[in-house]
């Protein structure tokens, strides 16, 4: 059997090992309703979806969560995908790795360590997590990873309580010893959608971060790359989503259900196989969730007749369907978009607000351990 | 500023390897976030950055495999083992 004309090998597979996280981010893009730990798959499952992933031409695999260090057949797990030939990296809050279990990591052949840090000062770091302490032990694992040789990113999701110290995020990374940071803008689904007004930061920020982080960029050339991107609500043109919708990546839930994107359990009526009944190939060529968005021809106008629709396919899926209403409208956050203006509106009218309060994920706020005042 | 130039004893940077792409049929460079294709002269390079030999080294094999002029060669490998250390891929 020939393969469909528009069907292209995935390079990523992003595998979300649980949802079960000690960390409560208030930009969290994991789904409100969260996948059980009865119901996550087992180390020989993984196993074989990283083979069936590899067979397919996936290079990287990423480890992710919730917080893959809370299941305990991580390092079983992180062998399989390097016996699978991936490129591994794991995506982590360090808490719950200690030194040893990280030197079996990188034993089992673990490629790359990325670790988020919430923001510079410990304060105000662990009121963002939720969690009391983090910070610090954050900064204690980045030691480790480091002593013990493994390639380090540290990534931020920056917002508007920790966007104007983008430039002390990026040194505070360099003086860490990372390779890499990575600053990203939360982007608003799951969690993050309902912390929405809490995080926005204005137009004003954002053109501060940006200019800050051109300016600063030449300072660390050869010896940190820094890799931001402009926040879609503020931006004139949208990004392809993951390189647009089923082509280059795939992502598979803790309970085995492969998902074209993170988030695109929020769009209704979209059916998806699990690699409980199928295999992946079969999945990533033919399951209805695939399908749905693949290439151009779902497309409308503005962007059926649009030079940038085989570059940018349309923009993001979940973002048309949570601003337009409708998940196969062209991408608001495209200036073409008739509700481009609205969106950027509706940032702007988030980001005036001085609501600082944050929903953390799983708890209210008076569960919480920490009492930290907001300023 | 920092001037970023080839070493002297080039090798991968950690978390940078190279990796024969089965489905694709071709030489790849896996990184933090990265994928770069890699066509003949380039993976020779590559696989010649393991930190032992000398960029003077990796310059000589290159010429003798593809019987070509050194100093052309050299610059060849030069400004791509440059533009690899910018982008944190090889140091
Ligand atoms: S109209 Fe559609 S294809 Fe054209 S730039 Fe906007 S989102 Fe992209
Ligand atoms: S568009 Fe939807 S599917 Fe694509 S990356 Fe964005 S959220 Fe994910």
């Amino acid at each position: 059997m020939s393969a469909p004309e528009n069907l292209s090998s995935p390079l990523g597979l992003l595998a979300e090992l649980t949802h079960r996280c000690p960390l409560a981010c208030p930009y969290c893009s994991n789904p409100l309703a969260l996948d059980q730990r009865a119901d996550e798959l087992d180390a020989a499952t993984w196993a074989r979806v990283f083979r069936e992933a590899a067979a397919m031409g996936v290079l990287q695999l990423h480890l992710s969560g919730g917080e893959p260090a809370s299941r305990r057949d991580l390092i079983e797990i992180a062998a399989a995908a390097r016996d699978a030939g991936l490129y591994t990296n794991l995506i982590t809050s360090g808490l719950g790795i200690d030194a040893a279990r990280l030197a079996r990591l990188k034993q089992s052949g673990l490629d790359h360590v990325q670790l988020s840090l919430q923001d510079v000062d410990a304060e105000t770091a662990d009121r963002i997590a939720g969690y009391h302490g983090a910070h610090a032990r954050k900064l204690a694992f980045s030691r480790m990873v480091v002593e013990q040789q493994l390639a380090l990113t540290i990534n931020v999701v920056v917002h508007r309580a920790n966007i104007s110290r983008v430039s002390a995020l990026v040194e505070t990374a360099a003086a860490l010893g990372a390779g890499r940071v990575e600053i990203a803008h939360a982007q608003y689904y799951g969690w993050a959608l309902r912390n929405r007004k809490a995080l926005m930061p204005t137009p004003a920020q954002v053109a501060q971060a940006m200019q800050e982080m051109e300016s600063i960029r030449p300072r660390y050339a050869g010896r940190l790359v820094i890799d931001m991107v402009v926040p879609d609500y503020y931006a004139r043109r949208p990004k392809a989503c993951m390189g647009g919708w089923a082509r280059r990546s795939l992502n598979v839930t803790p309970s085995g259900r492969v998902l074209p994107c993170h988030a695109a359990e929020t769009i209704p009526g979209l059916e998806f196989w699990s690699v409980r009944d199928r295999p992946l190939a079969e999945i990533w060529r033919d399951s209805p969730a695939f399908l749905a968005f693949r290439g151009t021809d779902w497309m409308r106008e503005p962007c059926r007749s649009c030079d940038m629709r085989e570059i940018d396919f349309g923009g993001c899926r979940c973002q048309a369907l949570a601003i337009a209403g409708d998940a196969a409208a062209t991408d608001p956050a495209c200036e073409l978009s008739p509700l481009h203006t609205i969106m950027r509106k509706l940032a702007e009218s988030d980001a005036s607000t001085d609501d600082d309060e944050y929903q953390y994920r799983g708890r209210s706020a008076a569960e919480l351990a920490i009492a930290i005042p907001v300023r | 500023m920092p001037e970023t130039t080839a070493p002297d004893r080039p090798r991968l940077a950690p978390g940078v390897r190279l990796h024969f792409d089965q489905t694709r049929n071709a030489w790849v460079l896996l990184g933090p976030e990265r994928v770069i294709e890699t066509e003949g002269p380039a993976s020779e390079i590559l696989r010649r950055c393991d930190g032992t030999r000398t960029l003077s080294q990796i310059v000589d094999e290159l010429a003798a495999l593809y019987t070509a002029e050194r100093a052309e060669i050299e610059g060849d490998v030069k400004d791509m083992l440059t533009e690899l250390v910018s982008k944190r891929m090889v140091v």
